[in-house]
């Protein structure tokens, strides 16, 4: 727990909450989003909100991998796992995000279909070993972080000759979601600026977040997944915003290198390439937004070797998880928040993972929604 | 005159539930001998017993924790421990137990001693007898091993008076040592996780712990082991069944490094992971100290705790005052829990 510890100190956090409230501006507000889920998490698990002067706003971004999937996604999953002589693996997360008519991989299991819960892309790889009568497809999800990863599964089977292996490829890039964030045709979030990601920072480095100084004055202040991060980014945010500032800084740089990590970044390039288009939940179709597998892994691409002919998906019209992503809506502003969609109940993806705003919202945050509705203002 | 039981190569095979003549020699063989005492000696189909005057408490558990064996335990341990455990946070006494037993066919008669062994020493650490018992045993592929049924009585002394409904505002909520224990030591032991880990279950039977509590403060309202879904989810069923909130101060909580760390990696939250061999006490605000100090005096209870208060809440919200200083919800858990993917 050495240097985790130290990066929840309470008396640092007071020393820094009472730095933040210093310099902010009581005449004006300031809206900062935090991509990733996990910094959603942090907030909401830590009690940040309460270490911030009320005029500071947090808006809880798309970060979160499983939130983003789209119902179509999730369907190919669940007609994958119900082949028989499939063995999907997948992170836990995604076994209870609703798909299409309120299925589910979970639900799928339950009937028959052999869904294996996979801690890395290395146990999907040994049950593909010891499983050679059977299809083992690894249903890989997730942003820069879980890419290099499954990147190298895909170099090992192919040297290993590992027939029987095959990934279906989910994996998208943060960049392009803060873009879309910032592009949106609905645009009434005003953003101030984001607190960057943590370890998919860890993984592009530094310069991907340049367009976002540059092209929309934006600052980004790249954080750790601590609560003590988080708080000093918003105090980096909050200077910056008062000075007219907008640059990348790195609060995070025990991890983070300027240039990335070179030898993940490479890995990437040789496996994966751009997709033209990928369909985000909440974003929608964006532009080079996410990654396929090359054609020389060809042999290892589910969704080439797998035909899986599906009905047009079906989003829940009463969830809210689009508007949420975007920024547009807090989750206690969507009609099914806590009745029906609830964590064991979930509607919508947000609620699934941990580091869905919605799920954040419901597990440490709700008291408080009684609190400001009979509060003073 | 049978062959003696092979204990060291021997297995359960379908005749040893079948009634006949196999499955007596295992009862007289494994069973009688380990826990040994008058009213189950006498082999009736049922123990006939008088108990002392008072409320009877009742209870039953079943258990198939896998693996059986684990770090600090295992599932005989448990079966006995688990139902002595609910029946003192009843308040009452446990007197006795029975035992079912669900065999798969193949498993290792060896096993079987050494879990019949344990069971045995964990009642009589915890003053029970087992007086009555069953086996039956199903084709291989059928079970997992070994599943264990137990069921409980005891009896409530005069004047106490223990229910989940009874927290009042106001009221100090107490800890006997810390969380997370023994859902860490199985954890540590699953096939698809290969870390090491010292950690051992916390598994033990807290009766005479209860009796020394109640000794010093007849009048708590409340006793709860936070077993299955930790103490998070114990604290949300005792403030619905009260009606009354929770706060929890997130630094009175106990919990040991090595826990801490594995719950870190894996993603796990200690407030949700289960407990065997500890409990909650809750007790009007005048009782807190002296009780404090009762659960200090005894060995089971050296690293307790004051964590927390029972607040006026019509909506039964537990909350936490976090190790930042922030406040946030402890709800109920959700499902299983699962580890963070990115």
């Amino acid at each position: 727990m050495k240097y985790i510890e130290e990066f929840r100190d309470p008396k640092l956090a007071q020393t820094l909450s009472r730095a933040i409230a210093a310099a902010a501006d009581p005449a004006r507000t300031y809206r900062y989003m935090e991509f990733c889920g996990g910094h959603t998490h942090a907030i909401a698990r830590y009690g940040v909100e309460d270490l911030l002067p009320g005029n500071i706003a947090m808006i809880h971004g798309p970060g979160c991998p499983v939130c983003v999937l789209s119902v179509a996604r999730v369907d190919a999953a669940i007609a994958l796992a119900t082949r028989h002589d499939v063995i999907l693996c997948t992170y836990a997360d995604l076994m209870r995000v609703p798909g299409s008519k309120f299925t589910s991989l979970i639900k799928a299991r339950a009937e028959g279909a052999d869904v294996r819960m996979v801690y890395s892309v290395t146990d999907a790889l040994r049950i593909a070993r010891e499983n050679p009568a059977r299809e083992v497809v690894f249903f890989a999800i997730g942003f820069e972080t879980t890419t290099p990863p499954t990147a190298v599964a895909l170099k090992q089977a192919r040297a290993q000759g590992l027939g029987n292996f095959s990934v279906h490829c989910n994996h998208v890039l943060t960049p392009a979601a803060m873009r879309a964030i910032l592009e949106g045709r609905n645009s009434g979030v005003i953003l101030d600026g984001f607190v960057g990601p943590a370890h998919v920072s860890a993984v592009i480095g530094t310069e991907p977040y340049a367009e976002f100084t540059r092209d929309y004055g934006k600052p980004v202040v790249i954080a750790g997944f601590e609560p003590l991060d988080v708080m000093q980014a918003v105090l980096q945010l909050v200077r910056q915003t008062n000075e007219g500032r907008a640059e990348v800084e790195n609060e995070y740089s025990r991890a983070v290198a300027p240039e990335g990590n070179r030898v993940a970044i490479n890995i990437m390039d040789e496996v994966f390439a751009l997709r033209d288009t990928f369909e985000w939940r909440g974003l929608g179709h964006v532009a080079n937004s996410a990654l396929r597998i090359r054609d020389e892994y060809a042999g290892f691409d589910a969704e080439k070797r797998f035909a899986v002919d599906l009905p047009a998906p079906r989003e829940n019209k009463t969830c809210a998880c689009g508007d949420i992503l975007r920024g547009e809506k807090t989750p206690e502003q969507c009609a099914i928040f806590g009745d029906p969609c609830t964590p064991e109940n979930p509607l919508g993806a947000c609620m699934v993972s941990s580091e869905g705003a919605c799920a954040a919202h419901w597990t440490y945050g709700r008291f408080r929604q009684a609190e400001r509705a009979g509060a003073p203002a | 005159m049978n062959r003696r039981l092979d204990i060291g190569k021997g297995r359960v095979d379908l005749s040893h539930g079948a009634g006949g003549r196999a499955m007596m020699q295992l009862i007289e063989e494994l069973f009688l001998g380990a826990f040994d005492n008058a009213l189950l000696n006498r082999e009736h189909d049922a123990a006939m017993f008088d108990l002392p005057p008072g409320r009877v408490v009742m209870s039953t558990d079943s258990f198939v924790v896998s693996p059986i064996f684990f770090p600090g335990g295992d599932i005989g341990e448990l079966a006995v421990c688990g139902t002595v455990n609910d029946l003192a946070m009843g308040g009452g006494v446990p007197k006795y137990l029975t035992a079912g037993f669900i065999l798969e066919e193949g498993f290792p008669l060896a096993d079987l001693q050494r879990i019949v062994a344990s069971m045995a020493a964990a009642a009589r650490e915890a003053g029970v007898a087992i007086v009555s018992g069953d086996t039956k045993v199903v084709e291989k592929g059928h079970g997992d091993g070994i599943y264990i049924n137990t069921a409980g009585v005891g009896v409530v002394p005069e004047g106490v008076e223990i229910a989940g409904d009874r927290a009042r505002p106001g009221d100090v909520v107490l800890l006997s040592g810390p969380i997370g224990d023994h859902g860490v030591a199985i954890m540590s032991r699953r096939e698809n996780l290969t870390f090491g880990s010292a950690i051992e279950s916390d598994c033990q039977p807290l009766g005479d712990l209860v009796a020394a509590m109640l000794t010093e403060v007849p009048g708590i309202r409340v006793l709860r082991d936070p077993t299955r879904g930790g103490l998070g989810s114990t604290m949300n069923e005792i403030a619905q069944q009260s009606g009354v909130g929770i706060e929890l101060t997130e630094a009175a909580i106990p919990v040991r490094r090595e826990v801490k760390s594995v719950c870190e990696l894996l993603g796990l939250d200690p407030l949700y992971v289960a407990n065997e061999g500890k409990l909650i006490a809750i007790c009007p605000p005048q009782d807190a100290d002296r009780l404090l100090s009762a659960m200090r005096a005894h060995p089971r209870g050296r690293a307790s705790a004051v964590i927390g208060r029972v607040l006026q809440d019509d909506r039964s919200f537990v909350r936490m005052v976090t190790g930042l200083g922030g406040t946030r919800m402890v709800d109920w858990m959700a499902g299983e829990q699962l580890p963070r993917i990115c």
